[in-house]
């Protein structure tokens, strides 16, 4: 009743094209996001920016990265966590070699050393694909857990392999209570994600979505696979690269190359399928799904009143994961997101279904 | 790029392969004895790596899924016989063993292969990724997670051989022969099994054509229930290998992730390339984490492995003996 184009007409192109053509989506994304800028800061405790929040909005950003390459690209990718590893690695060699650099610039930058890795590793797309790709991009993966632990100029000679971010600033303002954090990593994922969207449904998007559909076919019509797919791994290391910096310097603060290694692109990859593949908003829907999983897993046996050691309630936790990826791939293979957009055709009938 | 310069092109990796394997020796580097005992570890552990993929090409060839969880039942097989032999004898653990193997495998095809036909190949593929975390948890919330030791009365004591030819002999580690022998009599086995058997010839034409063997009145989902099954054992065959030599812990899951690289060189589709695959992959990795690892670090062998088979799909992508794959709009 409330939810319903009705009587929103299209008179230009720009209105025709806009990224919420529904006046109600446009007042609940604003909302949103005043909310989540704006009150989110003040009543937030300090246990929900720190253990939800802010992993949950820098995994949506990794997610965002994997999604433009798995769901939108078809290449399917189990390197997610080199290129995360890889972005944090060169923004901590370039916060401490570079001391003078804005934080921002270092975040940036560390995304375009991970892209330039990731256009590397997504060459050998070209010739092979599908589980063949998944395996080379594995090679990615263990070449780069390798790189970091091994290669103490790295790590900058650091005895353990353990680094530490140094304090975070920005324009003179320190970046230290977990609010700031908040808002920092806030910002930084309504910008990409906004590009992502708007990159998705452009012109070179539909190139994407071509060469994942069909790539002989979209070669036919004129589409250049190199370019398709070369662009699709230097958009997507670029998103995850800064998600990578991102974790590293706010997140974790000091960090081991074990941060980064094959179970975090399991787990990214699982946040993308979970979410739905092709679709933003499903990046979003299965990082919060994955972030707040294992935290309700390890409640709920307090809540029952069942004591369970950490290690069972780990265990327990990979079985409930591989439950549900396969439960979703069978009920629902297009993921969160499919139900969300399914609820919203039901409220636009809602309550008059005819 | 045509047939003959793909040729080519392949020869010419092997030519590179062979002198990356003999130059240690031919530069002066290792004496000989050394050598050998490096190349002959390097094709034991070849041989182990096979193992895994062999079990992976199976279901593959059959099914068309790319079975990731076969690592995962490596490991679920080697935990469930060493914790049952706590308790049982070998052989009725074994049984036990290859009893709950088969009914994971039936599992599997009721619950989710059974659910997923006709989706994307891809699709599949991941769905055996959330198997593989199913039954990683699985094992160890039900078998426990601890290192366990698993005897089966494989001799323990390297021997040295060809003491009179060479000044101090080539130490061999007598487990690794035994590993190798069991491996070929199980590859034997199954080539009996897949030629002979009536099965076995439903099996092979379940894997050129689905729909016409299903159309000649081939049951597919019994196929696929028994091809799970032997994957599953040949899996328990690995996991008991593996086990007795390394301690039975998560770690072979990570071990198995090397069957990976095997089956992408060999191509997928064919269990003489899972074979010879594994043999380069186990040799070059030795070589290399010998040789090559001081100059870089130590350690190489955890991805050496993997970037072997990526230059190596660079010239051949459909692997060593993988069918040539030609699209069509």
């Amino acid at each position: 009743m409330i939810y319903r184009e009705t009587g929103q007409f299209k008179s230009t192109y720009e209105s025709d094209q806009q990224l919420f053509p529904i006046l109600q989506d446009r007042i609940f994304v604003v909302g949103f996001l005043v909310f989540a800028f704006g009150v989110m800061p003040f009543i937030g405790s300090e246990y929900l920016f720190r253990a939800i929040l802010v992993p949950f909005l820098i995994l949506s950003l990794a997610a965002i990265g994997l999604n433009i390459l798995v769901g939108y690209c078809g290449q399917v990718s189990l390197g997610t966590g080199a290129f995360m590893a890889i972005g944090a690695y060169s923004a901590y060699n370039l916060a401490v070699r570079v001391p003078d650099l804005n934080l921002i610039v270092v975040l940036l930058l560390a995304g375009v050393f991970a892209t330039v890795v990731g256009v590397l590793f997504g060459i050998p797309s070209l010739r092979i694909k599908g589980f063949y790709l998944a395996v080379a991009t594995l090679a990615a993966q263990f070449f780069v857990d390798w790189l970091f632990a091994r290669v103490k100029w790295f790590t900058n000679d650091s005895s353990s392999g353990n680094v530490s971010a140094p304090p975070l600033q920005l324009f003179g303002h320190g970046i230290d209570t977990p609010a700031q954090r908040y808002l920092f990593v806030l910002a930084f994922v309504c910008v990409f994600a906004l590009v992502a969207r708007n990159l998705v449904r452009g012109a070179i998007g539909r190139s994407w979505m071509a060469t994942r559909d069909m790539d002989v076919a979209a070669e036919v019509i004129g589409i250049r696979p190199m370019m398709a797919k070369l662009s699709a791994f230097a958009v997507s290391s670029f998103i995850v690269g800064v998600a990578g910096a991102l974790w590293a310097f706010v997140y974790l603060g000091s960090w081991e190359p074990l941060a980064f290694d094959v179970n975090r692109s399991f787990q990214l990859l699982f946040m993308v399928i979970i979410g739905g593949l092709g679709s933003i908003l499903g990046s979003f829907l299965g990082a919060a799904f994955i972030v707040i999983l294992p935290l309700m897993l390890n409640q709920l046996p307090g809540w029952l009143g069942i004591p369970l050691s950490t290690a069972l309630i780990s265990h327990i936790e990979f079985m409930v994961f591989g439950a549900l990826i396969v439960f979703f791939l069978i009920v629902e293979p297009r993921g969160l997101a499919r139900l969300w957009a399914i609820g919203k055709e039901k409220l636009r009938l809602w309550p008059f279904p005819h | 790029m045509n047939a003959a310069t793909s040729r080519n092109l392949t020869i010419a990796f092997f030519v590179l392969l062979a002198f990356g394997g003999a130059s240690p020796m031919v530069l002066g580097s290792a004496r000989f004895p050394q050598w050998l005992e490096v190349v002959l570890g390097g094709l034991m552990s070849g041989v182990l790596y096979s193992l895994v993929a062999i079990g992976l090409v199976l279901i593959f060839k059959a099914s068309g899924v790319f079975n990731f969880a076969q690592g995962a039942m490596v490991l679920f097989a080697a935990l469930s016989l060493v914790r049952l032999m706590e308790k049982l004898p070998f052989i009725v653990a074994l049984a036990f063993t290859i009893a709950i193997m088969v009914a994971v495998a039936w599992l599997i095809e009721y619950l989710v292969l059974r659910r997923l036909v006709n989706q994307d190949p891809i699709v599949l593929f991941m769905a055996t990724l959330g198997i593989a975390y199913f039954l990683d948890g699985l094992g160890q919330t039900v078998w426990g997670s601890d290192i366990y030791t698993l005897h089966v009365g494989m001799p323990k004591e390297p021997k040295i051989l060809l003491e009179g030819t060479f000044e101090g002999g080539i130490l061999v580690s007598m487990e690794d022969v035994y590993a190798a022998v069991i491996a070929a009599t199980l590859v034997g086995l199954l080539a009996l099994f897949f030629q002979k058997t009536g099965t076995g010839r439903a099996l092979r034409a379940v894997a050129d054509d689905h729909q016409a063997a299903q159309s000649i009145g081939i049951p597919l989902n019994r196929i696929w229930v028994i091809v799970w099954s032997v994957a599953g054992l040949v899996a328990l065959v690995a996991g008991v290998i593996w086990g007795s030599k390394l301690g039975v812990q998560f770690s072979l899951q990570l071990v198995a992730l090397k069957a990976l690289p095997v089956v992408i060189l060999g191509g997928f589709t064919s269990i003489p390339g899972a074979i010879i695959g594994g043999l380069i992959i186990g040799l070059g990795e030795k070589i290399s984490e010998v040789y090559l690892g001081p100059m870089l670090g130590g350690g190489i062998e955890n991805w050496f492995a993997y970037v072997l088979a990526l230059v190596f799909l660079l010239f051949r992508p459909e692997g060593l003996f993988g069918e040539r794959h030609i699209d069509r709009v």
